[in-house]
This record gives structure tokens, sequence and C-alpha cells, in this order.
């Protein structure tokens, strides 16, 4: 492996260069204050309320799948890089865990999570379906 | 000596990336006009090559305003991260042979790492902005960015498989007797599809749909703010074909020419190719993005990866 340290000078770079560009994009700039100059930018048309509002829970939703199958990718990224010394032992557990994986996929599908057109989730008649998300 | 090396080596990376990111924003252009039949920026310098500077310039001495009712400090914040993040991918892609910031042993990871934390930036300026549009924009963002985090790391890992390690040197010494993009093909389709989305480019530049939201996320930017998430996007551009080439197309490996000039070669080919892509498709609905993502691309994704191991295994 290479030195390390040329990443640690090109980060110094990097922050000083953005630096650079806030303060003299500050110092440059023109200043003006006009009647509307202090409110929100919306096409427009006056702006009612803040935008610190109450937002639909399915960004939340895709936010907690995220946190689950990007772990869970973690564990297949280190089975990638040593499969060949795994070998077949180590494929066939892998292909349970990808399972598992494939399986909660195909639970969260069933459920609607994934859908995103925001119609209530299709019942089917006669059929318990798990509680809605 | 070697010392001297390792700066230079920086300097020039940091120069020259910035340089083609800002080039980019003239070609895209141009060749935005080809396409549509017109003649695109060709007034300032010599076939237009000068506009870059211009709006350079036209950017420092707009005004550089914070609004009075946004989060002072992360609206600040949220552009140097775009920018931090997306330059700092580059310190570990071997360009050509000795022409490499460092090889680190994980830079797979390092690189997937940096664009995960990259979705800190548009939802921090989204939400900080304390604009509807943006809020809408920055969520849009995060939904997006995060869904297809996933399947751009596990479309990579086939590669991983064949060549057995992170390090983007090994990957590309792997790739002496065939390219990556002959075994791995559904991996590339994969990487590249995912590799748009997660960098908010056209066809998938949903947060900040002009049409719909004003401006998405940097509604509320402007100056030199608003040219960083700019040069973010571009510097992410060049990201992804540098990326593409380095792990699916042998990156500096090529006939006759000098490994430098292949690599860069490639490189523009996948920057011309996303400029078509915008030149060519329209916006997909957020739905529709969301579910080719989940419903479509990551059983893809796992499937390849098993298949992969299979035959690699077998063929061992």
């Amino acid at each position: 492996m290479d030195a390390v340290w040329p990443i640690g000078l090109y980060f110094v770079l990097v922050v000083l260069l953005i630096g650079a560009m806030l303060v003299g994009s500050y110092v440059l700039g023109q200043r003006h204050d006009d009647r509307a100059t202090g409110s929100p930018y919306e096409g427009g048309i006056v702006s009612e309320g803040s935008a610190r509002v109450r937002f639909s829970a399915r960004y939340y939703l895709i936010a907690m799948f995220f946190v689950v199958f990007d772990l869970e990718a973690v564990f297949i990224f280190s089975w990638a890089v040593a499969a060949k010394e795994v070998g077949w032992p180590g494929y066939w557990e892998i292909v349970i865990f990808i399972g598992v994986l494939v399986a909660t996929l195909a639970y969260l599908w069933r459920l609607g999570a994934l859908d995103w057109s925001g119609e209530p989730r299709r019942r089917r008649e006669g059929k318990a379906m798990p509680q809605k998300l | 000596m070697e010392i001297v090396i390792h700066i230079v080596t920086v300097l020039v990376v940091l120069f020259v990336v910035l340089n083609i990111a800002a080039g980019l924003i003239w070609v895209e252009r141009r060749l935005l006009a080809l396409w549509q039949d017109r003649y695109g920026p060709n007034r300032v310098g010599p076939l237009g090559l000068m506009q870059v500077a211009a709006d350079t310039i036209k950017l420092f001495f707009k005004e550089d305003w914070v609004p009075p009712f946004a989060d002072k400090g992360v609206f600040i914040l949220a552009p140097a991260i775009v920018m931090l993040t997306v330059l700092m991918s580059f310190t570990v892609l071997p360009f050509a042979p000795g022409m490499q910031i460092t090889d680190l042993n994980i830079g797979l990871l390092f690189v997937l790492a940096m664009s995960s934390l990259g979705v800190y930036s548009v939802v921090l300026g989204g939400w900080s902005s304390d604009n509807k549009y943006s809020l809408l924009g920055g969520l849009r963002a995060a939904a997006q960015m995060l869904g297809y985090e996933v399947f751009m790391g596990l479309a990579l890992m086939g590669v991983v498989l064949m060549a057995g390690s992170f390090s983007l040197r090994a990957i590309v010494d792997a790739q002496s007797k065939m390219w990556f993009i002959v075994p791995q093909f559904v991996g590339f389709v994969l990487f590249l599809i995912a590799g748009a989305a997660e960098m908010r480019r056209l066809p998938f530049d949903i947060p900040e749909a002009e049409s719909e939201l004003v401006a998405g996320f940097h509604s509320e930017y402007s100056g030199m703010k608003f040219g960083m998430f700019f040069v973010g996007e571009y510097v992410g551009v060049v990201l992804i074909s540098a990326l593409i080439s380095i792990l699916f197309l042998g990156g500096w490996h090529g006939p006759l020419l000098p490994p430098i000039v292949w690599f860069l070669i490639k490189m523009f080919a996948f920057i011309a190719f996303f400029i078509l892509l915008r030149a060519g498709l329209p916006r997909p609905r957020f739905d529709q993005l969301m579910s080719w993502g989940w419903k479509i691309m990551l059983p893809l994704a796992l499937a390849n990866l098993l298949v992969t191991g299979a035959i690699v295994l077998a063929v061992k």
C-alpha cells in the first residue's frame, strides 16, 4: 500500500479551495435590499407559511429500507472480496443470506411498502393482510 | 524526491479534474446544441470556449444571498459538502501506472462511502433553505440517492469477486486479459443507471426537476454557492465516467497509445454518453424511478452476484 498522507494534503487543498470560493463570493458579490428580497422564492407566488411542515412517512420508510439493505450489503461486500478463499461452503452460506434478503424484499413488496402511487393499498377480499404501514 | 512526486501528483490531479469539470459545462452546452440543431455558446472567445471563464466571473460577482429565514450554518455547509465528497473520491482512482494519489486497499469502499456522504449535501441544502420546493427536492434526493446507493454497491461486487480486491489498481490489473464489461455486462448496466441516478443527472434529476420544483433543493442558492452545486454535479459526471472506465473497461489498458490517453478516451466517451442521455430521454415519474430501483435493479444485482460467484468458484 502507498503512503496515505497525500490524501491528507489533497483534503487540505480542497478545503482551502472551498473556503476561498465561499469567502471570495461573499466579498465580491453585490448586495441589495428590496421589498421582496427576504422572502422565499416560490415561482413568483407570495409565500404562505413556513416550510417546516410534517411530511409523508414514505420518505422515512425508504430511509429505513436503506439502513436494512445497505447493512446487509456490507456483509455481502465482505463475502465478495473473500469469495475465492471461503469457496463453496461460503457460497452456500451467502445464498442463504441473500435468500433471506430476497424474502424480506418480497414481504415488503406484498405489503405495498414499495408502491409510491399514493393510493391506499389494494386489499384482497377475505384475506387478512398484515398491519398497514 | 518521492515526496515531490507525491505533491506534484496531488496538484496535477486536483487541477486537471477541476478544469475538466469546468470545461464540461461548455462541452455539454455545445453537444446539446448540436443534437438540438442550434449553435450553443459561440460568442466568448474561439468557439465560445471562454464562456466558462465568463460564467465563473459572473457567479463571483453575483449576490451571495443567505436567506434570512434559512438555517444559516447548514445552508452554507451544504454546497461545501457536495464539492468535498465528490472531489475526495479522486484520491484513490488510478489514472495510469504510477499516476494515482494513493492506492488504498479499500479504494472502492472509499469511493462508495464518499458518494453516500454526498447525500447529506442535498438533504441539508433542501431542508435548511426553508422553502417548500427545496424541501420537496431534498426529500426526493434523499429517497432516490439512498435507494440507488444500495444497488450501486451490489452491482460492483461482481467486479470485486473476479478481481478479489477492493483496490482499484488491483481491479485494473486483473483486466489485462479481458475487460470486465464482458463477463460483468449486467453489473455494468446496473452501475451505469445507478451512477446516473446517484449523481442526479438527467434523466434522473427529479430532485431538481425545474418544471415542477423551480430548482429543487438549490432553489434558494445564489452566487458561488449555487456554482458549487453545479461544479459538484459536473465533477460527479467525471467521477462516474472515470469509475466505469476503471471498473469495467480496463482503465488504462489498450494497444499502441500511452495508458493515460486510453484512460481519457474511455472516460470522455462515457461523459459524452451521459450528455446524450440528457438530450435523448425524458424524466421518469418519481414513483416509477423508485419502484424500478427496488423491484428490478435490486433483485437483478443480487442474481448477478450469485451467478458470478458460482461461475468464479466453478472455474477455479
